[in-house]
Order: structure tokens, then sequence, then C-alpha cells
């Protein structure tokens, strides 16, 4: 039988740069410009569909070029809803797109899950990678004043910051 | 605010008086909150017709903190995420680092972990459903599930020497093997709960008032909760039979019977229903669980590797080769392949996420923990748009956003 990943890889073609199942978790790593047409894909294809944007994050690979990845996790559940036919599917699989330092900057992906309204303004917050198309991208767990971005492992971790009082 | 004022028809045919949007600040402290957040609701009359949800205002860096030390000194980090559910917490981090280390772990320490899970799941519900019914000026039925609480509180305590930050699930095994005697008092504590329960339901389900406020308030179609991502009890309330612990079963949920309640429209009170029902189902893979502990009394609860779960203290002190292993792992932390991994599990409020990253080295180099709470709390505006300025607080109870988790 033909595994999700080989039917991922026949469906997005050339767009996959690189893939792995490394503990079992299907991975792909596409190119950064083709995000929003492969996750549309992945949604949309009626053997896939990926209806769930599980979680999206960024990881900061300081000393490697490209410097960031945007990972998304998606997940197909079984669902039956009134007016589309009925999804029988059950799979995860890992997302992977390599992001430069310049510019830090991959398109949004709201306008196929609404999910990644918050995910994303927290990995712009936390690792400073935009979000090109995103209708809100404000800092969310962090304040506005605050400096720098904190998951970047140039960020140090004793870094004091304005608003934040003296050290006790 | 800006908008000029328009008259809206009222029902009596009577032209209606006319009103003006207006803004109104919710919290960051607010009694009707649990929780640390602001609303920034739009009104029209008493109308919400917007809300900015502002969160983060418990935002204490620990993905940072957990890339700073071992694996772990990660595990007490992860105890105040869910604080109403610590253990479940536990189970999600340790279960990513075993799947990178592709461990294999013993019989008994995946039954106690699904028993410990399951006390953590049952106070998590009961602090729900409790904090609920005393938002809507229900204190009797408060204080009932405040009692199941304290019993399995009790319960927790006895199992882990703590009764909020439990620490008690290990890289590859257990803090250390239930006690003698759990099994008995569990058993006892449980039907317990049970009567409680019965008493809540007959305060609280039925009453009129209750009814009321939470009925039709704060409805997310189905539709609408896969896009947001939802998952967990509001997922379920809106008729979705989808629960990880049925659908991708880990550790032995597969070999355990229970189900798995739904609602039919996603409103407050289908959620409120599924909870309470949860509860029940707990209950009864406990109690499943405490008859297999019974008769595997004796087996180990950790894997037998030392340079995973090192030696106990009784060894450590009288023998030269513990003494070493228990240097290294405590200084040294175990070395995790590299590589990545994401591993899920049922939490109380739906998908607890954990994406690692490892270098190889003893150190995680990325920790991501998808936060229920977080992704559960975004679609909160429009839940409520359309109802009062009331409805936000059932609602918001429903959603049981913990600070600790959402903002991390």
């Amino acid at each position: 039988m033909e595994t999700l990943l080989e039917k991922v890889q026949a469906v997005l073609g050339d767009a996959v740069v690189d893939s792995h199942a490394y503990v079992g978790d299907a991975t792909v790593l596409v190119e950064r410009e083709r995000i929003l047409e492969v996750l549309r894909t992945l949604r949309d294809h009626e053997e896939l569909r990926f209806n769930f944007l599980m979680d999206l994050t960024a990881v900061d690979y300081l000393g490697r070029e490209p410097r960031f990845e945007v990972v998304y996790h998606l997940a197909a559940i079984d669902v039956e809803l009134r007016g589309t036919e009925p999804c029988r599917l059950r799979h995860r699989l890992r997302v992977k797109v390599p992001v430069p330092e310049d510019p830090c900057e991959v398109d949004s992906v709201v306008e196929l899950w609404p999910a990644a309204n918050w995910m994303e303004r927290e990995a712009w917050d936390l690792y400073g990678v935009r979000f090109k198309g995103h209708p809100d991208l404000r800092r969310i767990l962090l304040y506005e004043q605050f400096d720098g971005h904190p998951l970047r492992k140039d960020y140090p971790k004793e870094k004091r910051q304005p608003l934040m009082g003296p050290r006790n | 605010m800006v908008e000029p004022a328009k008259k809206i028809p009222s029902d009596q045919g009577q032209e209606a008086i006319p009103t003006e949007r207006q803004i109104l600040n919710m919290g960051p402290s607010h009694p009707a909150t649990h929780g640390t957040v602001k609303f920034l609701v739009e009104f029209d009359g008493e109308t919400i017709v917007g809300m900015d949800v502002a969160v983060g205002y418990l935002h204490r860096g620990f993905e940072k903190e957990c890339e700073s030390g071992t694996y772990y000194q990660a595990i007490p980090y992860t105890d105040r995420l869910n604080y109403a559910s610590a253990i479940l917490a536990n189970l999600g981090y340790c279960m990513t680092v075993e799947k990178l280390l592709e461990l294999e772990l013993p019989r008994r320490c995946q039954w106690a972990r699904v028993m410990a899970g399951e006390l953590s799941r049952i106070g998590d519900h009961l602090t729900r459903i409790g904090a609920a019914c005393l938002e809507v000026a229900a204190m009797t039925p408060f204080l009932y599930a405040v009692e199941a609480r304290e019993i399995d509180w009790d319960l927790q305590e006895m199992l882990c020497g703590a009764r909020l930050t439990s620490n008690y699930i290990r890289i590859g095994g257990l803090l250390w093997d239930v006690r003698p005697g759990f099994e008995d008092r569990c058993a006892e504590a449980m039907e317990r709960i049970r009567e409680l329960m019965v008493d809540f339901d007959k305060v609280i389900a039925a009453n009129r008032i209750f009814v009321d406020r939470f009925r039709n308030t704060g409805v997310l179609p189905k539709e609408r909760c896969i896009a947001y991502g939802i998952t967990g009890p509001l997922l379920r309330a809106a008729g979705i039979p989808y629960d990880l612990r049925k659908s991708q079963p880990y550790l032995v949920y597969d070999e355990i019977d229970f189900d798995v309640p739904i609602g039919l429209v996603g409103d407050n009170y289908d959620r409120f229903l599924v909870v309470e029902e949860e509860i029940e189902q707990s209950i009864r893979i406990v109690l499943q669980c405490l008859d297999v502990l019974r008769k595997t009394r004796g087996e180990p609860v950790n894997v037998a590797d030392p340079h995973i779960r090192w030696p106990g203290k009784d060894r450590v002190f009288s023998r030269m080769e513990e003494l070493i292993q228990q240097f290294k792992g405590v200084t040294e932390g175990i070395k995790v392949p590299a590589g990545e991994a994401y591993a899920a599990i049922e939490s109380a409020n739906g998908e607890l996420g954990f994406y690692i990253v490892s270098d190889g080295s003893g150190k995680p180099y990325k920790v991501r923990c998808r936060p229920p709470s977080f992704i559960n709390t975004q679609p909160l505006g429009e839940m409520v748009k359309g109802d009062l300025l009331a409805d936000i607080i059932p609602t918001f109870d429903m959603i049981n956003m913990i600070g600790g988790e959402c903002d991390r």
C-alpha cells in the first residue's frame, strides 16, 4: 500500500524539497514561495483532506542557512459535515518551510485556516518571522514595547526589558 | 463608537431607543474571569458586536526556560502549564521525549500513567464545571464539585506528594510506583465522587436559571470548530466524536472500555453536559486501571536503562557504579538522538502536543507546546457575537482558559 508520504509527494510534485519519516512522523520540506499553494492543495485534495491546522511554530537554527524554519502540523480528522463529502481519513503530516533571515517572511495561511491567526502572531512575537497577508500581525504574548524576539537563539535569556522592573 | 446612532425596530412595533456603539474593557483582572485575560468588547446596546481577546499576561518564557535546561529539568515547568491537570502535561512532554528515544515502557507503568492522567482529568473537569456554576452565582453545586475535587486531589497527593504541581511522570517511567493500599482507597474515593456528581447533577443540570444562561449561548458550530483547530470537549460538544484516546490510542487506551460523549449543537449547555459525562467515563477508566494495578503489583514501572532512569537513592549511596550513573544523569542529562518529534495526548482541554527538536545534546534544542487553551480561546469573540455581556462569563468558563497553559 502506498504510504502517506509517497501520496503527498505524488500530489505535490516538485514543490517538495525533502522528506523523511523520523520516528513515524511524516515530514515534508517545501519551497517558501509555494507554501500557500501547497497547504491549499493538502487541505482540499480529496485523498489527503487535511482539515485541521493543529500547530504552527518556528525554529531558529542559528548558524545554518536559511536560518529559520516555519513548521506546520496538519491533521485529517474523520468528520461528517452537512453539504460536503464525509471525510473518512485520519492521518497527520508535518510541513516545514525554510525561511532566510532576510527577508524573514512567509505567506500567511489565515485565509485557509482562521486557527493560524493567533499561531502566526505568536511566531511573529517570539521569533520575528513576518507573515505576509496576515490581517492583524501584532504581538500576542508579549507587549508592544518589548524589544526583540525572545525565542531567537541570539536573544540572551537574562536580558532585561523596559517595563520589567528591577531585578529582585 | 464612531458610527452614527442607529435605530433598531423593536418587536412591539414601536421605534426603539437609538443606541450607540460603545467599547468596554473587561479585565485583565476581573472577578468573574478566573485567569488573567483582557476582553475589549464592543457593544450595540447590550448586544456584543465585536470582541478582541488579549492574552499573554502570564507569559513567563516556558519554551526559553526549557531550552536552557536538561530534558529532566523541563518536567517541573510542564506542571505549571495547566495547573489544574499537571500530570497530563507531564505525560505529554515525557511521551514526546520517549518518542525521540524510541522507548518501550513497562506495562505497569503504562497503566499507572493512564490512571494518574485520568485522576488529573477528573480534577480539571471538576474545576471547570464547579467554577462555571460559581460564576453564574450557583454556590451550592460549586461546593459539591470542590468537595469531589478535594477527594481527587487527596488521591493525587497520595500518588506523588503534591496536590497541584505533581511532577509525577518521568522520562522512561514514574517518580515512584503506586503506594501500597492506594488501589482500595482510590476505589472508595471514586464511588464517593460518583455520589457527589449525582447530587451535583440534580442540583444544577435541570435548574431553569442555569439552563437559560447556558443553552444557546456561546455557540460554535462544528465547521467553525474545525477551521479554528478546536479540540477536546468543545469539539465533542459540537458533535464531532474526536478523542485522541480513541482515534490514536496511546499507552493502553485501546484495551480500556470507555465511551466518548458528544453534544448536539455546540452551545455552553452541551459543553457542560459533555464535561460532566467525561468525569463519569474517567472514573470508569480509573477503576479498570486499578484492577490491573492490583494484579501487577511488584512489576517494574521504570525502563531498565540506567542512562535514562537512573537508579534510586538506596542504591546510589551504597554502590559505586550506580553513583556514577546518577551523577552523569543529573549533571549531563540524558542524550536524546538528534531529530524531531511531535506527540500529542488528549488533555482535559483538548490536544496537548509537544514538538521537540533535539540536536543530540543533553538539552532540548526546541520545545514547543501546542496549548489547547490558547487555541480554544481564539474564537471566543466569534462565540459570543450577538450574545449579551453576561454570556461572556459562561462561555469563557466552558472554554476553560488556563492562563499558565495559554500564555506559557
